[in-house]
């Protein structure tokens, strides 16, 4: 696919009929004439991906109403979204998620053991239990911290952009955020920024129909989130965000504008969040089921399984043999994350700063040495 | 050595840490053709061109937002708050991202980079352009926060700050900006972060301050000297994380703390300064110790210096801390 640059704004893909590029049908069907004929090995990585993302947040939600562990953000619905802009851009490129993404950085070879140990947050989690669950880092995976304020990682990102092309590298960033996110002060400021310095950055922008409870016609009154590009002179495109082929095509032909030294885009990945906000959240409060189910009509798995089982690629029992061994292996990193100890008292004053100060040397052994400190030392 | 002004010696060490250091890269308003509205940064653009000295647009959001990332892909950025009165809009960017990366992320990711700040009064400022919010980012975890209150310090506190693996708020007292000229040394040194330094020694009663303020405390106390008192005078110049063992030294010494400062009183530093000589020198004091600071109020334009911790203020707290 290809993305304008240009003005005025009839010239834009988005305007007029406001189109949602898609390649795949319901059925797995590929459009012929959009197809970007992928490597079927590149198709299955991506698939089971996203099938894999499945399998944890279903085991997850489960963990979570066992109350073994405190909390999960879920992804049901919006892999497609996730993964493939992930394997779409480079592996040396910057990926600043929002708290939704954990199966990019898995697709980046995060391994299953460090995910489940941060939703443990045991003296294992990279982040020593300092972060509620899904608070994700992996720097491995160029994959920055996972922060809670809304909208904060689209400005980084700009900023990443900025550094490497001040550094003259080939590396793009890429802002994950959903639609609520559009609303906050980031996203004007990192939109602004980009348009002006023209930096190598993807705003991947999850249009999941839902903030919290707030729908989309109660976040903004623009046509479409895609329509927001224009004030800011930065290019933006519509994509069926549950079609696996078409955000790969569009999130790799954005990549490749913003290498060439094009500047930013904005991609509006049109796809809907089947589960609730989080494990804490209710969504029968302010939705319908109904509307739900509709939704689940378009599930992402369920298009690209049908495609690579039209393509001879996958087939019943590779359904069977992988979701066995993803369950497997979940099972082993739950059982070794409930059995590794909490972190020590002592690392909660660890890595304020690079070298601790005095004044937290001096708390660090005031609560080594409190009350509650015996059992835990 | 040559002799400078605060602005001048911030301005070299801008210049030598960009020649030095190619990742340091400016970024705010104005900073870039104009050099600044206070003209720190004056000639660094044409030196360094438009993409290290950078004019942004007029969002302390996108300028603190870009500069974490900047400093997460690797660059030293030094990004410059017009007036600490518009820090807000940033708050969000320097409270729960830059001070968090490495504690977060269990120190995966780091934010290296210094924010420059004019702040404090005396300029004719009125309420937006003279407030001292340093309180604010002190009690937030994973920030350092530096004063300097002369040229000599300026510079080598501003080279600490840019070299520190953490990030840095770096708030330059306008009302010093070109109050005074010293001698500063052209060449590179710096002056470590948390060192408060003894300016003036005495035996009587411990004055601390800091930026702006420090000289009001050394007028009052060449002004108390008159009737035979000796206050020893301490420049914090890093306001946290804290140099406390030289205040609660001194304080062993003398029995007595007036602190000053024009920020608010209420949760102030000199709140925290009396706290922590209470707890580790209570058994030395003499007498009450003693905040001297701004008002509870506003920061108001017509009445400025009667809002300010002025010398006039200074003298009598620290006859009657003397005196007690």
């Amino acid at each position: 696919m290809e993305i304008q640059q240009s003005y005025p704004p009839s010239a834009l893909p988005w305007g007029g009929d406001q189109e949602v590029f898609a390649v795949l049908d319901n059925e797995g069907h590929a459009s012929a004439s959009k197809d970007p004929r992928l490597p079927l090995a590149l198709v299955k990585r991506i698939y089971e991906t996203m099938l894999r993302g499945r399998i944890i947040d279903e085991r997850l939600m489960k963990l979570q109403r066992q109350g073994r562990i405190g909390f999960h953000v879920g992804a049901e619905g919006e892999e497609a979204a996730i993964v493939a802009s992930a394997a779409a851009m480079e592996p040396q490129d910057w990926l600043a998620p929002c708290y939704r993404e954990v199966a990019a950085a898995l697709y980046r070879g995060l391994p299953l053991q460090t995910y489940i140990d941060n939703m443990y947050g045991n003296a294992d989690d990279t982040c020593l239990g300092r972060q509620m669950p899904d608070h994700v880092t992996a720097r491995d995976q160029r994959y920055v911290s996972v922060t809670a304020p809304i909208g904060t990682q689209i400005t980084q990102a700009v900023g990443l952009a900025w550094a490497s092309k001040l550094k003259r590298e080939d590396v793009v960033s890429a802002a994950y955020f959903g639609d609520g996110a559009t609303s906050s002060n980031d996203f004007h400021a990192a939109m602004n920024f980009a348009g002006v310095f023209k930096t190598p950055c993807l705003f991947l922008l999850r249009n999941n129909g839902w903030a919290i409870s707030v729908p989309a016609d109660r976040q903004t009154a623009s046509r479409t989130y895609a329509d927001k590009g224009i004030a800011y002179g930065v290019p933006a495109v519509r994509c069926d965000g549950n079609d696996a082929l078409a955000v790969y095509a569009t999130v790799s032909a954005a990549r490749a504008r913003a290498a060439a030294g094009e500047g930013p885009t904005l991609i509006e990945l049109v796809t809907y969040r089947l589960g609730p906000h989080t494990t804490s959240d209710d969504p029968t409060v302010y939705r319908d089921k109904a509307e739900v189910e509709e939704h689940a009509k378009a599930d992402p798995i369920v298009r690209l399984r049908k495609y690579l089982e039209h393509q001879g690629a996958w087939t019943t029992e590779d359904e069977q043999r992988f979701t066995a061994e993803a369950q497997a292996e979940l099972k082993g990193c739950i059982d070794k994350a409930e059995n590794t100890p909490e972190p020590s008292i002592a690392s909660m004053f660890e890595d304020v700063y690079a070298t601790m100060p005095a004044h937290l040397a001096e708390q660090q052994r005031q609560c080594v040495e409190g009350p509650r400190a015996k059992k835990k030392h | 050595m040559t002799q400078m002004t605060m602005v001048t010696a911030i301005n070299d060490a801008l210049r030598s840490e960009m020649r030095a250091d190619e990742r340091v890269v400016l970024l705010g308003e104005d900073v870039g053709k104009e050099g600044g509205v206070f003209r720190v940064t004056a000639g660094l653009q044409q030196e360094f061109g438009e993409d290290r000295v950078v004019d942004t647009p007029l969002s302390e959001t996108g300028i603190m937002g870009a500069a974490v990332g900047m400093a997460l892909g690797g660059l030293r950025p030094v990004p410059e708050i017009q007036f600490a009165d518009f820090i807000y809009p940033a708050l969000d960017q320097l409270v729960n991202e830059a001070s968090k990366y490495r504690y977060r992320s269990g120190g995966e990711y780091t934010c290296p980079m210094t924010v420059r700040v004019p702040v404090g009064g005396g300029i004719r400022g009125g309420h937006y352009h003279s407030q001292s919010p340093e309180s604010m980012f002190i009690h937030t975890a994973g920030l350092k926060v530096v004063c300097p209150s002369n040229p000599y310090d300026a510079k080598g506190l501003l080279l600490s700050s840019i070299r520190d693996p953490d990030p840095v708020l770096f708030f330059e007292p306008k009302r010093v900006y070109r109050a005074l000229k010293m001698d500063v040394p052209e060449e590179d040194y710096t002056v470590d972060l948390s060192s408060a330094k003894v300016v003036r020694e005495g035996e009587h009663v411990t004055c601390v301050a800091y930026g702006a303020m420090l000289f009001e405390a050394v007028a009052a106390a060449e002004e108390v000297k008159q009737q035979g008192i000796d206050v020893e005078v301490i420049d914090l110049r890093t306001l946290w994380p804290l140099d406390a063992d030289t205040v609660v030294e001194s304080v062993k010494k003398t029995g007595r703390l007036c602190v000053v400062h024009e920020a608010a009183r209420a949760c102030g530093l000199g709140g925290e300064m009396v706290a922590e000589v209470c707890e580790k020198a209570f058994l030395h004091l003499e007498a009450p110790p003693r905040r001297i600071t701004g008002w509870d109020t506003p920061f108001p334009y017509t009445l400025e210096n009667e809002y300010l911790p002025l010398a006039h203020r200074i003298t009598p707290a620290l006859l009657e801390t003397a005196r007690y």
